[in-house]
């Protein structure tokens, strides 16, 4: 197999994933794009991995997993948060900081 | 050769002189003290300031008379002189008649010990060429020795800078000497007539100080080394002059008179400033006389620049010295005080141009080739020094014959008297002319003094109809008068003959044949007027007012006081009473205006004791000078006699003989002929007046028209100040003053508004396109362009986290791009 | 515990020329997956339910754990279907039922910068993969033994125990934080 399959597929999935961070709407669905693009990376830790036969790959991957996970934990607070004050998830309604 | 070691081991340096000699600046010095002494203190002395005047110039005269006797122990050196007659044979002889060689004939010994000047070793040179010259070139001819005494000069440097050199100094010698002598003795007894002509005057402190600065600016002008000084004497005469005639400046017929004087001789002193120019440049950059002589007669000056220098100069003289055209200014100068007019329009002043051309004389004589100009058969040599002075003399005779003020037919003898001077330099009688010019000093110089003693006594007129049988009353001023006139008739052995005989001398010898008939004519004109003069002011009898009331109403009225004969003759008491309450009430009368009568004197009868309303005599201050001057008529004459030859020798000077400027020799025939001419004049006059034969001529101008246009012409004077008046002046002041007046405003003036015009448009336009639109625009450019820019990026803080977040990706994604791409060759 | 710093010894070329033969079901089964990932991935972000697209998710999530699986790292397939799939995706869920969102069809859940979105994505996209061609080229991966779980515990105990513990501590901020952010008062 080709490293450049593994490599090109985590290219693919993680534009994807930017698209759908700056795209969407719903913060859910932001937060949703954000995983896609975790997961693109994680493909390329484990394929280097692979490809070094090296498992700090796959030791990486398992963090940056653990990681995803708390950092959606504290999104979803956070979006959340913005429902309770905004009554909506509405990210382009969430621009306190304009100007 | 041995001559000439024996005239340099003789010849006396000029690095020693007598003490006085090399401090003559003190004479001018005194004199120049009067100015700011009487003016500082005059006016609380008793005397008004005339004291300071008196001891001053008295002192100067005491000094120059000293000056002249230690002059005259001064040692001699030779120098070769040719007669008149050897000049005449050189150039119809053998030297054929080339000018160089003649003006390199005459240096003969070696003159050393000139000082700094180089002067030794050009004549040196010269000496020794003319010396073989001589022996070799002409033969039978008799060179006699001049001796000479060397000139003495100090001179301090006033500025140098570069080559050059202007100096101030004093030169002396023997002509300079004698003319210092003149001008101080003159000077006092001018100061000791004017403190009694001038007694309670308005402005007594001023006229004494005015004479006294004019007696330096003339003692400066004489003693002076420099062009420079002569300039500056003579501007301080001119500017005394004018203060002088323009006394009592209240009635405007004087102050006209003295600004006509003023600009006349103005006009001729533009000459003299191109001519010293002219000859500092020409000379070598100098303006040291001595040099400039030198260089004239060594040829060093360029022959046009000599000749137009020559020229200009002539033309000063010409003006100051009231020669035709110039002398329209003279006559009317006499509506100054006679004392003043006295000294400076007789004796001194006018003989400023005579004496300029004279100390400068080796320019004009090789200007004009005085000693060479022989273009005429018959009449002999032509030049412009001669003709001006031989027409002034002539012009000026016959004006004097038609003049009804006696100073003013005295101003016209002066005028003519001057012409003879002139003429006399024009002729090559240097000699002649200067001696002419030290006895008319002190003849003239009496006769004024005579002519104000007359109106003195005969309440202060100076119309000669207002005179007649006065040698009754003024005995003295009478006998003085009439040595006066017979000086100035040229009556043997008075003063005038011998000066005046010099002068038709050398025209004669010099092959001047036609000035020689002009100047015998001159003299018999001259003999006719003063016959006349003399036979209505003191023979005869008197026919003025010696009435209370009708002296009154003659000093008060114009023209019909005079003429009307009282011969009623008033009882001495009532008279007597008359006169005191006349003197009375003198004292408001001085500012009268003076409409005919020209220069009334203000109030002072003296000492004098009256006589009952006739003319009397004058007081000691005034009658002394005139017995003074008197005596000197008589004696200045004699001194020069031929045989004697004082004063000849006396003011003989280097560079008059170095020039070769002939020394004509007594001749028995011109004396008498011109003698007998002249008496003849005197003779017709003496018929026509004392005896009443009138040839039938009597009253023929108003019989024939030719003579009444005639008697016109001469009573006009030639229409001369008609032409000065109509035709040049208002000619300048109209349309060219109009001319000169719209050049400067449209055009001088349109250049500069048109500048300024410029300046505020270009100014403008610079304000408002470049500075407003560029600069302004572009600061502001940069202002509008930040803040739109501003507005630009403001639009991407709009607060919304995913656009930042795709601006983030994006410009992470461009970056990696550039990396990506700037690596990829490598 | 300095082993696990090392490389893995390289895998002798006998296992790999065995190894080769296998290729072919790899790749089958890879590009299955990646097609079935993308267009997952793609319905995720473009989906107008946002259940849709957490269901989306779950299958990008479950291809990236059969990719792990063929890149013989079991271990982490099992992990990651058991955490994503199991946790977060529920959370996820969670989170659409507490924010009221919408489930049915939405048609604004995008926003206006759909085109610089698109833009930025593909250009990522464009530029990693010339990247990773110009990079990498025809590696070729030859797949080492599999690797159990043992070894990767040995490896997160052994050389990696410092961020283990340090992951640990971040998960209890995290839950901390989520836990103080989330409660009301």
């Amino acid at each position: 197999m080709l490293l450049n399959e593994f490599l090109i597929l985590g290219a693919v999935i993680f534009g994807i994933g930017i698209y759908g961070v700056l795209a969407r709407r719903n913060g859910v669905l932001v937060l949703m794009s954000i995983e896609l693009i975790l997961n693109a990376v994680n493909i390329n830790l484990v394929a280097f991995g692979a490809f070094h036969h090296d498992i700090a790959g796959q030791v990486f991957a398992l963090f940056t997993v653990a990681v995803a996970a708390a950092e959606v934990g504290v999104g979803l607070a956070i979006v959340l948060l913005i429902y309770r004050n905004k009554r909506s998830i509405d990210l382009t309604e969430v621009a306190e900081m304009k100007g | 050769m041995i001559q000439l070691i024996a005239a340099v081991a003789e010849a006396p340096s000029n690095t020693s002189a007598p003490w006085l000699v090399e401090q003559v600046w003190i004479i001018p010095l005194l004199a120049a003290l009067s100015f700011p002494l009487t003016l500082a203190f005059g006016k609380r002395l008793p005397g008004k300031g005339q004291e300071i005047g008196l001891a001053l110039v008295g002192t100067a005269l005491v000094l120059s008379i000293a000056l002249g006797a230690s002059w005259a122990g001064r040692g001699h050196i030779e120098l070769e002189e040719h007669s008149a007659e050897a000049i005449h044979a050189t150039y119809t002889g053998t030297a054929a008649g080339d000018g160089e060689s003649k003006a390199t004939e005459e240096h003969g010994a070696e003159t050393t010990g000139k000082g700094a000047e180089g002067h030794g070793a050009e004549t040196a040179g010269k000496g020794a060429e003319g010396h073989e010259a001589e022996t070799t070139g002409e033969a039978g001819h008799e060179a006699e020795p001049v001796h000479v005494r060397p000139y003495y000069e100090s001179e301090q440097t006033w500025y140098q800078n570069g080559p050059i050199h202007i100096g101030f100094g004093f030169h002396v010698d023997g002509f300079a000497v004698v003319m210092l002598f003149t001008v101080c003795f003159i000077s006092f007894l001018v100061h000791l007539y004017s403190t009694e002509y001038l007694r309670g005057d308005r402005r007594q402190t001023h006229y004494f100080a005015a004479l006294g600065l004019f007696t330096a600016g003339m003692l400066l002008m004489v003693s002076a080394s420099t062009t420079i000084q002569v300039i500056l004497g003579w501007e301080i005469m001119g500017l005394c002059s004018f203060m002088l005639i323009g006394h009592w400046w209240e009635e405007s017929k004087n102050s006209n008179a003295a600004l006509k004087a003023f600009f006349t001789t103005r006009t001729g002193d533009i000459g003299l400033l191109v001519g010293m120019c002219i000859l500092f440049f020409g000379a070598g950059q100098t303006f040291n006389i001595a040099k400039i002589n030198q260089a004239a007669i060594d040829g060093n000056i360029q022959r046009t620049l000599l000749v137009c220098a020559a020229a200009a100069l002539f033309v000063a003289c010409i003006g100051k010295s009231a020669q035709f055209p110039l002398h329209t200014w003279l006559p009317d100068a006499m509506a100054g005080p006679t004392p003043a007019s006295a000294l400076i329009h007789a004796a001194t002043m006018v003989v400023a141009g005579v004496y300029m051309v004279a100390r400068l004389y080796p320019v004009f004589f090789e200007a004009f080739r005085i000693s060479d100009n022989f273009q005429f058969a018959v009449i002999g040599g032509v030049n412009p020094i001669a003709i001006i002075g031989a027409i002034t003399l002539l012009i000026a005779g016959g004006l004097a014959f038609v003049q009804t003020d006696i100073k003013k037919v005295l101003a016209y003898s002066t005028v003519s008297q001057l012409g003879y001077m002139v003429m006399g330099l024009g002729v090559g009688a240097w000699t002649g002319a200067i001696f002419h010019l030290f006895t008319h000093a002190f003849f003239k110089a009496l006769l004024f003094m005579g002519a104000g003693s007359i109106s003195h006594g005969v309440f202060h007129s100076f119309e000669l109809e207002d005179y007649g049988g006065l040698r009754k009353y003024m005995p003295k001023t009478f006998v003085t008068f009439m040595v006066g006139t017979g000086a100035l008739m040229a009556v043997p052995p008075l003063a005038g003959f011998w000066s005046k005989d010099e002068i038709l001398l050398g025209a004669g010898k010099n092959g001047y044949g036609l000035f020689l008939v002009a100047s015998a004519l001159g003299a018999t004109l001259t003999c006719g007027y003063m016959t006349r003069v003399v036979y209505k002011t003191f023979f005869g009898e008197y026919s003025g007012p010696h009435t209370p009331e009708a002296i009154e109403h003659a000093e008060h009225a114009e023209h019909e006081a005079h003429g009307h004969d009282d011969h009623a003759s008033v009882p001495a008491g009532m008279a007597a009473v008359a006169h005191g309450a006349h003197q009375a009430e003198r004292g408001p009368h001085d500012d009268e205006p003076a409409a005919e009568h020209v220069g009334r004197s203000s109030p002072g009868h003296g000492a004098g004791a009256p006589l009952g309303g006739y003319p009397h005599e004058s007081p000691w201050n005034i009658t002394v000078p005139l017995i003074v001057l008197a005596v000197m008529s008589v004696v200045t004459g004699v001194i020069n006699a031929p045989g004697l030859l004082a004063f000849t020798h006396f003011t003989a000077i280097e560079p008059i003989v170095a020039a070769g400027v002939p020394e004509p020799h007594f001749d028995i025939v011109i004396a008498v002929w011109s003698t007998v001419v002249g008496l003849a004049g005197a003779g017709v006059a003496y018929l026509w007046f004392f005896k009443e034969i009138r040839f039938g001529l009597d009253g023929i101008t108003s019989r024939n028209k030719a003579a009444r246009a005639g008697y016109l012409f001469l009573v006009n004077k030639y229409y001369l100040d008609e032409l000065y008046e109509n035709v040049f002046i208002k000619g300048i002041k109209g349309p060219i003053a109009a001319g000169a007046y719209w050049f400067n405003q449209n055009v001088i003036d349109g250049v500069v508004n048109g500048a300024g015009w410029t300046a505020k448009t270009f100014g403008n336009l610079v304000y408002d396109r470049i500075d407003q639109t560029a600069v302004d625009g572009t600061v502001n450019g940069v202002g509008a362009g930040a803040r739109g820019l501003g507005r630009g990026l403001k639009g991407l803080a709009t607060g919304r986290v995913q656009q930042y977040a795709a601006l983030l990706i994006g410009g992470a994604a461009a970056g990696a791009l550039v990396l990506y791409l700037v690596t990829l060759g490598s | 515990m300095l082993n696990g710093w090392l490389r893995s010894p390289p895998v002798p070329v006998a296992q790999l020329l065995a190894a080769e033969s296998a290729t072919l079901p790899q790749q089958i089964t890879f590009g299955i997956l990646a097609a079935v990932m993308t267009i997952s991935a793609l319905r995720v972000v473009t989906a107008k339910n946002v259940v849709h697209c957490a269901l989306h998710l779950v299958l990008v999530l479950a291809g990236v754990a059969g990719i792990y699986i063929l890149l013989a790292a079991e271990f982490l397939a099992a992990v990651q279907v058991i955490v994503y799939i199991g946790a977060i995706v529920v959370l996820f869920l969670f989170g659409i039922m507490l924010t009221r969102a919408p489930l049915g069809r939405d048609s604004t859940l995008d926003n206006d910068q759909r085109p610089l979105a698109a833009l930025v994505g593909v250009s990522v996209i464009g530029l990693l993969c010339a990247l990773l061609v110009d990079g990498f080229g025809d590696k070729e991966i030859v797949l080492p033994e599999v690797q159990r779980t043992e070894e990767v515990g040995l490896a997160i105990f052994q050389s990696y125990v410092i961020p283990f513990e340090v992951v640990s501590v971040l998960l209890l901020a995290a839950l901390v934080g989520s836990v103080v952010l989330a409660r009301r008062d």
